[in-house]
This record gives structure tokens, sequence and C-alpha cells, in this order.
């Protein structure tokens, strides 16, 4: 449906289009989205888990985690509420380095994604193994903000960016592909921005 | 994916059916849908603007009518001078206009009065549009539960509601409002003129008969921020707070 009287919509660069989800558009700044108060972790209280349903498998401070291997991943995000940013600069440590220093395989095909603010987000494991996902520690060579979910906060770029939990402390295998936060509040159980999947019901 | 029944679009085509003024900067916009429209006061919808060309643009907008308000949703939306989707709200969208709708989309940050109370609502300008759905609601279901408004605005003329606010606080019916004006003098006795900060949360929670169970803070991204820390040093539970924000 055209709508009466828009034309001067803010169409991007040609060049961009293709790097624009539908829906979408870009953006850039960075705004801030949460469902609460920002919680301020300190790195000396920080901690990360690794459990297998209620089982912890190894659990690191701040300062064993950073001693893990640093990786840079530079991605477009998309966030559900239509903004598109290109180009966003991360260095973490990759889901597969904290699987290889735990010593083990990843036992489940699904994983909730826990955060200090008792968040949780689902994702299929294979969306966050293969070098696809990290946990992030640094946003353009700086400490992330708590705002942004620092001190350390899941990235998975290619999904829709409530799927990236902030405040992340900690990565739980689950038998089944249980619905985390949002997405038991009407957000789309998997979360694809190219398939416009933002909403239960969308497809 | 063979039987039931067809996949319906997301998308539904709402008309305008009226446009009011709240303030200088702030428009409401009245939309009959379509389609039965069931939602909860806190919700939002997505709003879909499409040009000659194929072109989009979509933006989030919180509803500020109660669920009991009848067939039209309302809107209220503030004109940011750059912006691509409010400039065309309130300079070319028509009485009789139809845009693109969908919802009501956000199942966290809502409230009914059968979730209870005590109340607490902050709001920064047009942040106020779902607590004000809120209020409405608590004012049709006749709700006892105790309610008290922080609002933020920077001058008497851009508190969005203003009358009706005021309105439903002279009930005295446990509602109550607190305005904040950061850039002119307070007006009402026991409001304030400056930006919220922990001792104006500590003081308009006194008004309330207990501590608030429910807290629910909305604005730009900037005003969340300092009114949640300021809820929380105020001693009210982080779980007990819930946020929505503008972005910028
Ligand atoms: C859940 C939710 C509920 C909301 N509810 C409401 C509501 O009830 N009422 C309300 O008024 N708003 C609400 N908003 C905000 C709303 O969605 C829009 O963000 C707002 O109307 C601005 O949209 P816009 O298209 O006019 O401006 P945009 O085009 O998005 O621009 C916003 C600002 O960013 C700047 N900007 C961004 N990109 C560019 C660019 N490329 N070039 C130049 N400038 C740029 C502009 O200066 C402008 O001031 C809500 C947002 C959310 C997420």
């Amino acid at each position: 449906m055209v709508t009466r009287g828009f034309f001067s919509g803010r169409r991007p660069p040609t060049d961009a289009d293709a790097r624009i989800p539908p829906g979408q558009y870009l953006e850039q700044g960075f705004p801030v989205l949460s469902a609460g108060p920002t919680p301020r972790v300190r790195t000396e209280d920080w901690s990360f888990t690794l459990k297998h349903g209620p089982r912890p498998i190894k659990k690191w401070n701040w300062t064993e985690f950073n001693a893990l291997p640093l990786t840079k991943m530079t991605r477009d995000i998309h966030c559900v509420t239509a903004w598109t940013k290109f180009d966003t600069a991360w260095q973490g440590v990759l889901v597969d380095d904290i699987l290889a220093d735990a010593g083990i395989e990843p036992p489940t095909a699904f994983t909730l994604a826990l955060s200090f603010d008792g968040y949780t987000t689902n994702v299929p494991t294979k969306d966050i193994t293969a070098g696809k996902a990290m946990v992030a520690l640094l946003y353009e060579g700086k400490p992330i903000t708590s705002d942004h979910g620092g001190p350390a906060r899941l990235l998975v770029p290619h999904l829709y960016f409530w799927k990236s939990a902030k405040w992340l402390n900690g990565l739980q295998f689950t038998e089944r592909d249980e619905p985390g936060f949002w997405e038991l509040r009407g957000y789309h159980i998997y979360g694809d921005p190219w398939r416009e999947q933002r909403y239960t019901g969308d497809p | 994916m063979s039987d039931g029944p067809a996949a319906q679009s997301p998308w539904q085509t709402v008309t305008i059916t009226g446009i009011e003024k709240r303030t200088p900067r702030v428009t409401s916009f009245f939309l009959q849908p379509s389609r039965p429209f069931a939602y909860r006061a806190g919700q939002h919808v997505d709003v879909r603007l499409t040009a000659p060309d194929g072109y989009q643009a979509r933006r989030s907008y919180s509803i500020a009518s109660a669920p009991e308000s009848g067939e039209t949703i309302e809107l209220a939306i503030e004109r940011l001078d750059d912006g691509e989707v409010s400039p065309f709200f309130h300079e070319v969208a028509a009485v009789g206009d139809e845009v693109e709708l969908r919802g009501p989309l956000g199942g966290h940050f809502v409230w009914s009065d059968s979730d209870g109370g005590p109340l607490l609502l902050v709001g920064g300008g047009s942040g106020v549009v779902p607590l004000m759905a809120m209020i409405r609601h608590r004012a049709a279901r006749k709700s006892a539960v105790p309610a008290a408004l922080v609002f933020s605005a920077r001058i008497w003329d851009e508190v969005i509601f203003r009358d009706e606010l005021i309105g439903l606080h002279d009930r005295r019916d446990g509602f109550d409002l607190v305005l904040t004006l950061t850039r002119e003098a307070a007006r009402r006795p026991a409001d304030y003129s400056r930006r919220v900060d922990a001792a104006m949360m500590v003081q308009s929670m006194a008004r309330l008969p207990a501590p608030p169970r429910h807290a629910f803070v909305c604005g730009s991204n900037a005003f969340v921020s300092v009114a949640a820390q300021a809820l929380i040093d105020a001693g009210v539970p982080a779980g007990f707070i819930r946020t929505e924000r503008y972005g910028v």
C-alpha cells in the first residue's frame, strides 16, 4: 500500500541496499534497548559459567577469561526496532574457543544465553559455533560500556540483536529449544533479520 | 502448512479518524483498525509508510489509549525536525488517510489492574505515552491500585495530556501526579523544577501508601538511564523496574 504524500523517505545509498534486511533502516548512532535498569557489573565480580542443563562444566573469572584467545569480528548488526548499523567492530572470545578451553564438544543442539540481570535468550548451538558468535569484551577497541552490555556481551550478529545478550554471565546447553525472556514476551523464537522474523507468528 | 486459515499479513491498514494537537511538538493521531485489535496498556505498534517506488520506513509508537477506550487507538507522536517518519505525521497526514500498522507488540512493558501495585510511573517527554495508557486503564477500571506518575517535561506547555492528568489527580482516588519541569519554574505546589533524581523518587514514593511493587520508566535512552538509576538509589529493587527506551 503506497502511503499518500510519503515521498521524502531517507533512502540508503544504493550500494548499501543489499546489506539492509527488509524493514530495516540505516542508523549512524548506536541506540540502547533493554528491559530494565542497567546493571553495573564490576570486572572483579564478573564470572562466566558454561553449563549443561543445571550442571556447571567450567567457570572463568575475568582474568582467566581474558587469557583466552581474542578474535576480531566486524559485522553489520540489526535491531528488531528496525535499525541496522554497519561495520560494528568487536573483539572477544569465540564460543568455539570457550568450548575448546573447557575441553568439550557442544553437548546439545540448543543454548540459552544467561545474563547478570536474569535475562535469557535462546539460540541454536549451530548459530553460535563455527566462528559465528563470540563473547565480546571490546567495542571499537574499548571496554564495552554497561549501557551496551559490558563487561561482556554475546555477539550473534546474523540474528536480531536482542539475541546478543547483554551483561552475559554464562551459556547453558539445553536439550530443547527453550524460549528466553523476550521470546516468551512476543518475540520470534529464532529471529533471522533476512526473513523478518521479528515477532511470534512471523514465518 | 497445508491446512488451517490462510496466513494473514501481520500488517493491517488503519484509517486516521482524528488528529489533535497536544503540545507544540506532540500531536495525537486516532486510528481506526480494519481488523479487531485487542491490546494491553503499555504495548506499542509498528507503523509503516511506503513511498511510490516501494521504499518503506517503519517506526514503533506506544499506544496512548486504554484498552477500554473503544475501537480507535491513539498514538501521540513527537515531531523530530530532521526525522523521517514523525515529520510526515505532523506535516502530511490528514484525517481519512491510511497507513499500515502491525501489533499490538511487546509483552514486557505492560500493566493491568489485576497485576496490582502500588504502581510508580516515571516518564520523560513522549515517554509518558505508554504510561498514559496505564493511567487511563486504571481510571477506566475504577481500580483502587495506588499509583503515582513522575512526569518530566521541559516546560509547562510541553506537558502532554496535562489537563487530563491534572483532572485525574484531582479526583483523589489514589492517583498522584508529580510534574517536574527542567527549564521552567514549578507551577503546582508539590512539583519540581529540575531533572529527576533519587531524592525526587523518595519523595514521590512517599505519596504512595506502600513502596511500589511495579515501576515503569519510559523516555529517551538518557532519561531512562538516569531515572532507573534514581529509582534504584531510592531503594526500589531492580527486579521491580521495567524500562522502555525510545532510542536516541
Ligand atoms: C517501543 C517504542 C515506542 C515508541 N513510542 C513512541 C511514542 O509513543 N511517541 C513518539 O513520539 N515516539 C515514540 N518512539 C520513537 C519513534 O519510534 C521514532 O524513533 C521517532 O518518532 C523518530 O522517528 P523519525 O523517523 O521521525 O526520526 P528518525 O529519522 O528515526 O531520526 C531520529 C533522530 O535521529 C537523527 N537521525 C537519525 N538518522 C539520521 C540520518 N541518517 N540523517 C539525519 N538525521 C538522522 C535525526 O536527527 C532525528 O532527530 C518509540 C520508540 C520505541 C522503540
